[in-house]
């Protein structure tokens, strides 16, 4: 999909409701036509989602309402964290319905008005929500053109639809207005049957590049994020930490911080905090409080934890496993095996976990920085003991998540807090405390034993995973005896764990992707042609040659001393294929990344400029696992505490980039984490063709080029 | 008696108790309820915080209010002049600057106070000028596209 073949058009700004309650809602709504979602019948795709984690809505919730006025309010749980949904979900939406874009208003991440959604991850909106929310939206059109037939006193076949009128072909001057048929009625549908949504072919906002909804309001300081939230009498929070993970708390000594003016302290079980009407004013009290701790940390370090890793009791899942390996190998004429690591890297959205709770009668308001606007309600409930009916969670803009805000601790801080002191508090964490409560992307060991014959061909490919997840883990290699094993154990982690944008797949393509060069380089053969050799799936083909193409490449054996490098992968229903060039200063170790071409099928694209976006925003924030990124500890005690001492990516370092989208007529896939997962091996191996030396750690730091560089 | 400092704040003349060591960030967000002002770090790496003092692009986190009293504070709210976007935020919007949108308002700051000192800025100026403000989103090809468009049109 050329960027140029569409035109750029401004969508009109729309900034979710965040300020409404139920009752204000349903009045403002009035009249109109309600489509409801009822749980485990036609959305397979949500109930699978939701199955993942439990609650279920204990009322119905309506997707889409199309009131009096004509204007169309679409209710998802989804949040909006960059990924830019805002802006394509309306599209989809008004292209389905038939109405201008500029009459849908979005309502997002709010639990009292949008039907359940487990949360906003694993590039799921558009492929999984997306066919559930169409499917209401062509509910409502099949209801309001049955009822524009009647209106008319004609036949559905012989009526058009178009920006919300319904009109006879041959006679469009009689015609009727989406509003004017819901005017003065309350219509409520359930969808018990999945009504036919539109074909590729009948798309006239889909597949079009809009700008992004929400850029007035960001670029005007407008656009409300959780702390910018403000009630009266509210309180900021600051609460007593750990020095380390596996630290408890045995006693805090907080006589020096009650007696500063305006300061009210709460102690409950482990929760010690100091509030003030002031943030600095209780940040400087928790300072006068001092902790006494019994520490139970792990002995392990960011050096040594990859044999901690490997020594650690796991078990040992096949993901997948075909011919037989051992055979393989011993057939294989030439065999290579590698191991590979990676650090524990820091999610480090710009905006840290954030919340603002109040009570409000006998509920509890949630404002969150969270993915998961439905979990924090599940959790916030537990805590409170209190059923979901009485918390109300809130999501407003995030400023960042990458699966670091699917971890809600501040919302549940927030909620205590001011159920203990029934007023509005406001949560707000330092970087310091984002750095330390942060569930990092996990450090992992990949082993990988592979066999290649001589001609180039992959015989055989014995892969296992060590605490990376599964995510990618799969060969997408044509290889006749392989075999993928992900090993996982609970508690091997000093610290918190989780999701940090494509999951186990960021570590797992660079294995794969390295060893693969590496094959190519032991046979003689040019990456490029060795990688197309050996795979099968003609959608990972279409993306090499496409990026092949973007970036003029000119085959090469290995090391071929230009700094090229390629890599290809799999994920969230996507392909991707990477080719860099970069610069190696030989004598500093450092490396420059100075030309990186991406090409992606995702399936059919919704808004091309906004997945371009992710595309380019993938790579830039790639580069930083790749080079720099890695979190610094002992035992549980985390070094990194600010961004003098965790480096992401900055102006300097962007490349020249160029994304290409490959024009499909399939389903759409994922677009928010794909253009991700090859950034480290992408780099690996151009370091590789720039100097003959292959890493086997991310981060590629200078310490570590320099290195492979005199081995 | 509590000691009061004046000081102009997108224009208009302001006056609060002084707070010694309050950092401009917190009285912007708290006492003025200026929120377009972010907290990305507090010790000054990442720009999120940035503000116009006279004329010069300052990290707020960073600067105490006793040493803001008579200066001229420009925040993002006060960028946008009678309902028109600022050129910078207009070329942000139409070069699809940002994403979570987070580091926005200091971005353009710093871009806004880079463009007052020098509005030929060159693409190599832009990087150097920049630098220190960071986006995790990985906008930075797109905010540096933006702010050349401006210091070719000179609209500053």
């Amino acid at each position: 999909m050329e960027k140029n073949k569409y035109y750029r058009d401004e969508l009109p700004e729309n900034n979710p409701v965040f300020e409404l309650d139920r009752r204000d809602f349903v009045k403002l709504l009035g009249g109109g036509l309600f489509i409801y979602f009822q749980l485990g019948s036609i959305l397979t795709g949500l109930a699978a989602e939701s199955e993942q984690r439990k609650s279920l809505p204990t009322d119905f919730n309506s997707f889409l309402h199309i009131g009096e006025d004509g204007k169309v309010t679409a209710m998802v749980g989804k949040i909006e964290m960059g990924q830019g949904i805002i802006t394509s979900f309306p599209q989809m939406i008004a292209d389905e319905l038939d109405v201008p874009l500029e009459s849908i208003k979005m309502v997002m991440g709010d639990t009292e008005l949008c039907p359940y959604d487990a949360g906003t991850w694993g590039s799921m909106s558009t492929r999984v929500l997306g066919p559930t929310l169409l499917a209401a939206v062509a509910e409502a059109r099949s209801v309001l053109l049955s009822l524009g037939a009647e209106y008319l006193q004609s036949s559905s076949e012989y009526l058009v639809i178009e920006n919300g009128v319904i009109a006879v072909r041959n006679n469009k001057s009689k015609n009727v207005g989406y509003g004017q048929l819901t005017k003065g009625q309350r219509i409520e549908k359930f969808m018990d049957v999945k009504p036919k949504t539109k074909d590729f072919s009948e798309y006239k906002l889909r597949g079009k590049s809009f700008r992004r909804a929400d850029a007035i309001a960001k670029v005007t300081g407008e656009a409300m994020y959780s702390g910018d939230f403000r009630m009266p009498g509210m309180m900021y929070a600051k609460i007593l930490r750990p020095p380390s993970h596996g630290a408890t708390l045995v006693s805090a000594d907080t006589s020096e911080a009650e007696k500063m003016d305006g300061i009210q302290v709460v102690r409950d079980k482990d929760l010690v905090a100091m509030l003030h009407l002031d943030p600095e004013k209780a940040e400087a009290a928790l300072a006068k409080v001092k902790g006494e701790y019994k520490f139970d940390e792990m002995k392990v370090d960011d050096k040594s934890v990859f044999k901690h890793m490997l020594e650690f009791p796991s078990e040992a899942r096949v993901v997948k496993s075909s011919g037989d390996v051992e055979t393989g190998k011993k057939n294989a004429e030439m065999v290579i095996e590698s191991e590979y690591h990676n650090s524990y890297v820091a999610h480090s959205p710009m905006e840290p976990h954030t919340a603002l709770a109040y009570p409000e009668g006998d509920k509890m308001i949630v404002r969150a920085s969270t993915q998961s606007p439905f979990g924090t309600q599940d959790g916030v409930a537990r805590e409170l003991g209190i059923g979901n009916e009485k918390v109300r969670v809130i999501a407003p803009f995030l400023g960042g998540g990458f699966g670091g805000k699917g971890s809600f601790l501040q919302a549940i801080e927030a909620a205590r807090l001011a159920k203990l002191t029934s007023k509005p508090i406001m949560v707000q964490w330092t970087r310091k405390e984002e750095f330390f409560n942060d569930n990092f992307r996990p450090a992992a060991v990949i082993k990988i034993t592979s066999g290649v014959n001589k001609s180039g061909k992959m015989t055989m490919w014995d892969y296992h995973e060590y605490f990376a997840g599964a995510r990618g883990s799969d060969t997408v290699y044509d290889v006749a005896d392989s075999k993928t094993t992900s090993h996982s154990a609970r508690d091997v982690h000093p610290f918190g764990t989780g999701a940090w944008r494509a999951p186990g797949n960021n570590t797992n393509t660079f294995a794969r992707e390295s060893q693969v060069d590496m094959m190519a380089a032991k046979v003689g053969a040019d990456p490029m042609d060795f990688r197309l050799k050996n795979l099968k799936d003609e959608r990972m083909l279409g993306v090499l040659k496409a990026v092949g193409d973007l970036f003029g490449y000119e085959p090469a054996k290995l090391p071929s001393g230009r700094g090229i490098g390629i890599a290809c992968g799999f994920d969230a229903g996507s392909y991707v294929a990477h080719i860099a060039e970069v610069k190696v200063d030989q004598k500093t170790g450092k490396v420059k990344v100075v030309r990186v071409a991406c090409a992606q099928d995702m399936g059919y694209c919704i808004n091309p400029e906004g997945s371009l976006i992710q595309m380019e925003g993938c790579i830039t924030m790639g580069m930083g696992y790749a080079l720099t990124e890695e979190v610094l500890f002992t035992g549980g005690d985390i070094h990194t505490a600010n961004y003098g001492t965790y480096q992401i990516p900055q102006f300097s370092w962007i490349p020249k980039i160029e994304t290409r989208i490959l024009e499909k007529n399939e389903a759409p896939q994922g677009g928010g984490e794909p253009g991700i997962i090859c950034m480290g091996a992408v780099i690996a191996n151009a370091i590789f063709d720039a100097t003959g030396a292959r890493l086997y750690q991310l981060p590629m730091t200078p310490e570590r080029v320099l290195e492979a560089i005199k081995k | 008696m509590t000691e009061k400092i004046q000081f102009e704040l997108n224009g208009k003349k302001v006056e609060m108790p002084l707070e010694k060591g309050q950092a401009l960030l917190w009285a912007l967000r708290t006492n003025f309820n200026l929120t377009g002002t972010k907290y990305g770090c507090g010790e000054g790496y990442c720009g999120a915080c940035t503000v116009i003092m006279d004329g010069e692009a300052v990290r707020s986190c960073g600067i105490a209010m006793e040493d803001v009293a008579g200066k001229k504070i420009m925040t993002i709210e006060g960028l946008a002049q009678s309902g028109k976007l600022h050129p910078v935020q207009q070329a942000f919007v139409d070069h699809d600057a940002m994403q979570c949108g987070f580091c926005t308002p200091g971005m353009v700051m710093n871009a806004y106070g880079l463009l007052l000192k020098n509005p030929h800025l060159t693409r190599e100026q832009i990087i150097e000028g920049m630098e220190d403000n960071l986006c995790r989103c990985g906008a930075h090809k797109r905010i540096i596209e933006a702010i050349e468009s401006v210091a070719q049109t000179s609209a500053v």
